[in-house]
């Protein structure tokens, strides 16, 4: 290992530039950050600039763990099922064997959390989701840190540098330890069905009262069309109403680190999502989660949905849209103060209790490397956190969703910001104002189910933060 | 033979040798001290009793008692757990949402247990008289208690979707305006007490078809020759003779209404909002996404009470309604 440091470096050829240093918190500097990488991300994206080669080519040994075995644990999903996929590739180039295992998000959690506090775990590489998982696998410690491996094991291509910044300010701790590499970003757009705004005459909301507006003239009961679909389950609708948030100009949590959920910007941008959903959305908005929404887009009966920007494939898949071709991808609009889109993230990391770590990094090197990445992109199962990938002709080439997909992906990257507040006690939060704004979708009061939640999760997120 | 000879004598005593009850007969057998042989038929004992001590104490008991001493905790997975008494227990007493799902788990559990009740017995008087295919009607029937609660549960929700759902297009097709079904606050656990009625009234059909086939003949006949109508014969003489049957259900139907939980969760998953969230839904919230294990091993032992509570009211209706008959 001690042989390769120098050859390494050389191979960085001046390694990241300021942006992409360890996060020191999560204030508006952290933001900052964030922004300023999606946006470099984004830039590279619109422009085509190929990624930056190493300007050395150390020799760097695939097959030196030849023969050894790891367990890989990931959460289902397109980007799992990718990973899962390229298995028998993986072995080719290193000769490591690998069990690889896809289990659904929930039960992942629940997996890894028990795992992790047993002190042991069944697997040597982990995938978490970065809104639900970064703070707590980080407060116990449960990946290795991967920054001297950095310097000491990688090949040529690998370029740190390559990564967006905002990818590695999720995979970085608030003390510095970079635990996990980004697999993707995830930010969230606007679907929107191009045939029935052409119906009406509208054109693409450029801003949330245009939105609203829109909505309102589409939505038409008798035919069976909603204006807006989105979220309206408890805890799965809470990045929903905080992108409104954030476009409102509020936050979740103020400099102190105190919830801002009461706040002028709080109860605007929760009415304005209660009346979005109630006014224009499908009866039963409550109990609609990004699955019940899909399926009413899908089937050319909501004008507008605003989600996660995984769905294009499904949306595009002439076996199960009745609006192939008809679809928009869209950014969304700005809001009375900021654009903004909410997004969130995937990575990998090693479990600082396996005996495999130098074959569990090679997976890591792997999955997280250009090839895999230009392959997401050009599968759409997922935003990649590679700037390569965006620049690579061949994953453009490829691409097997509309290009409008990707342009509304990268310009998201642009105005893209943590979608749920960086605390341990993310699940709690979820929960708890997912209920508020169920309530307030039946309902209930704004101002007082915000006063009643913040109450209720205040006391949780002061005994997480001792 | 001269181990387990004692142990037969134990569970049959002989009158004829009332004073010798652990020595076995036979001339052959060796005279042993009574003294000796008790110790070794105690020995004999250990040896077989042993492993299901062992079984039951790291099923069961081992579990409890850790549950028990957990809940004395503040402990949230990944943290150092802290002692706090009965801290847990006390702020369960003041939790409004925990409370509220108590509410639900008594409503809901009242209603899936007397409707199925009311409606098992119908059909079990139906099913218990003669016509023309009633065996293949009796296992069409039974068929939804032999289904997955996950695989219906799926089924129900896809049927409950306000815009996409069966429910609401039938409802169309004789003119009624659509519901909300379980997207509705108001009507989330009356939905879910549906789901439940569908798949569990079967269950009550066969224990109460099973007590009417016991039933003697005798009573019935004698109610008819003195003139008694369908009604008064079944009212005054076949519901107080099933009564025992039909609280023998209740128990088995309350203790699983109860602990139910996978229809629930696919179907609601506690909501719209909390709405439909009982204690199983909470106590699942805080262990395996909050993982606070000390509140939620609290949450389990108010439950544990809760479940006896009911099942003892019951036994002792069920004991009382013996006396009655």
């Amino acid at each position: 290992m001690g042989k390769r440091a120098g050859q390494v470096e050389g191979g960085r050829a001046g390694g990241r530039t300021g942006n992409g240093t360890p996060r020191q918190g999560a204030g508006e500097a952290g933001r900052r950050d964030w922004l300023l990488g999606a946006s470099g991300l984004a830039a590279l994206a619109l422009a085509g600039r190929p990624g930056r080669v190493a300007a050395q080519a150390p020799a760097f040994d695939w097959k030196r763990h030849a023969g050894q075995s790891i367990e890989v644990h990931l959460i289902r999903s397109p980007r799992g099922e990718l990973l899962h996929q390229g298995v028998k590739e993986f072995t080719e180039l290193t000769g490591i064997r690998v069990g690889s295992e896809q289990v659904p998000e929930q039960q992942s959690r629940q997996k890894t959390v028990i795992e992790f506090n047993a002190g042991k775990t069944s697997f040597d590489v982990v995938h978490l989701s970065y809104h639900v998982q970064k703070e707590q696998f980080g407060r116990g410690r449960w990946l290795e840190d991967l920054r001297p491996l950095f310097t000491t094991e990688v090949p040529a291509d690998f370029e740190l540098s390559d990564f967006s910044d905002s990818g590695m300010a999720y995979a970085t701790q608030a003390d510095g330890r970079v635990d996990s590499l980004p697999l993707n970003l995830d930010p969230w757009i606007l679907y929107w069905n191009k045939a029935l705004f052409a119906e009406k005459g509208l054109a693409y909301p450029k801003s949330y009262d245009e939105l609203a507006a829109a909505a309102k003239a589409l939505h038409d009961p008798k035919k069976g069309v909603v204006g807006f679909v989105g979220r309206g389950l408890k805890n799965a609708n809470v990045p929903l109403w905080g992108g409104f948030l954030l476009g409102w100009g509020g936050r979740y949590l103020d400099d102190a680190g105190q919830l801002a959920t009461t706040s002028p910007e709080a109860i605007a941008s929760a009415s304005f999502y209660r009346d979005l959903l109630r006014n224009t959305g499908p009866v039963g908005a409550a109990g609609y989660n990004w699955n019940e929404a899909q399926g009413l887009f899908l089937q050319g009966r909501a004008a507008m949905w605003l989600d996660g920007s995984g769905f294009a494939p499904p949306l595009e898949d002439p076996k199960r849209s009745r609006i192939v071709g008809q679809v928009g991808y869209g950014v969304l609009p700005p809001g009375p103060k900021h654009q903004v889109s909410p997004t969130f993230g995937d990575g990998i990391g090693i479990s600082a209790t396996s005996t495999k770590k130098g074959p569990a990094w090679y997976y890591l090197i792997w999955a997280t490397g250009k090839l895999m990445q230009a392959r997401m992109l050009a599968t759409g199962s997922g935003a990649a956190v590679r700037r390569s990938a965006y620049a690579n002709a061949e994953a453009r080439q490829a691409l097997k969703v509309p290009e409008a997909w990707l342009d509304a992906v990268s310009a998201s990257l642009e105005i893209a910001r943590p979608g749920l507040p960086a605390i341990e006690a993310v699940n709690e939060f979820r929960d708890v104002y997912g209920i508020a704004l169920s309530n307030m979708l039946t309902g209930a009061d704004v101002e007082a189910e915000l006063a009643r939640a913040t109450t209720a999760f205040a006391p949780v997120l002061a005994k997480s933060q001792r | 033979m001269a181990r387990i000879g004692p142990a037969r004598d134990l569970t049959t005593p002989r009158p004829s040798q009332p004073s010798q009850p652990s020595r076995p007969p036979g001339p052959s057998q060796p005279l042993q001290p009574p003294g000796r042989q008790a110790v070794l038929a105690r020995r004999s004992y250990v040896a077989f009793i042993l492993p299901a001590i062992l079984v039951v104490g790291a099923v069961i008991v081992f579990p409890w008692v850790f549950t028990l001493w957990m809940s004395l905790f503040d402990w949230k997975i990944g943290d150092r757990p802290a002692f706090v008494g009965l801290a847990n227990y006390a702020g369960l007493a003041t939790d409004s949402r925990f409370l509220e799902s108590v509410v639900h788990t008594l409503v809901f559990t009242a209603l899936a247990v007397i409707l199925p009740l009311v409606l098992g017995t119908v059909a079990a008087l139906v099913f218990a008289e003669n016509f023309p295919l009633r065996g293949v009607v009796r296992s069409v029937f039974v068929l939804p208690m032999m289904a997955t609660p996950v695989a219906i549960a799926l089924v129900w929700t896809m049927m409950f979707h306000p815009q996409q759902g069966v429910l609401n297009y039938l409802l169309g097709l004789v003119g009624i305006p659509p519901s909300e079904w379980v997207y509705s606050p108001a009507l989330a656990i009356p939905c879910l007490v549906l789901v439940d009625i569908w798949q569990w009234t079967p269950l009550v059909m066969l224990v109460v078809l099973g007590g009417l086939a016991a039933l003697p003949t005798e009573p019935l006949e004698a109610a008819r020759i003195d003139g008694a109508t369908r009604w008064q014969a079944f009212r005054h003489v076949t519901l107080p003779l099933l009564l025992p049957f039909i609280l023998v259900a209740a128990v088995i139907r309350t203790i699983d209404a109860l602990k139910t939980f996978d229809t629930i969760y696919v179907i609601t998953q506690g909501g719209p909002g909390t709405a439909s969230e009982t204690i199983n839904l909470h106590l699942y919230l805080q262990a395996f996404s909050y993982y606070q294990m000390g509140k939620a091993s609290a949450i389990v032992v108010v439950f544990f009470v809760l479940v006896v509570a009911l099942s003892l009211l019951l036994v002792w209706l069920r004991e009382r309604s013996r006396l009655v008959v």
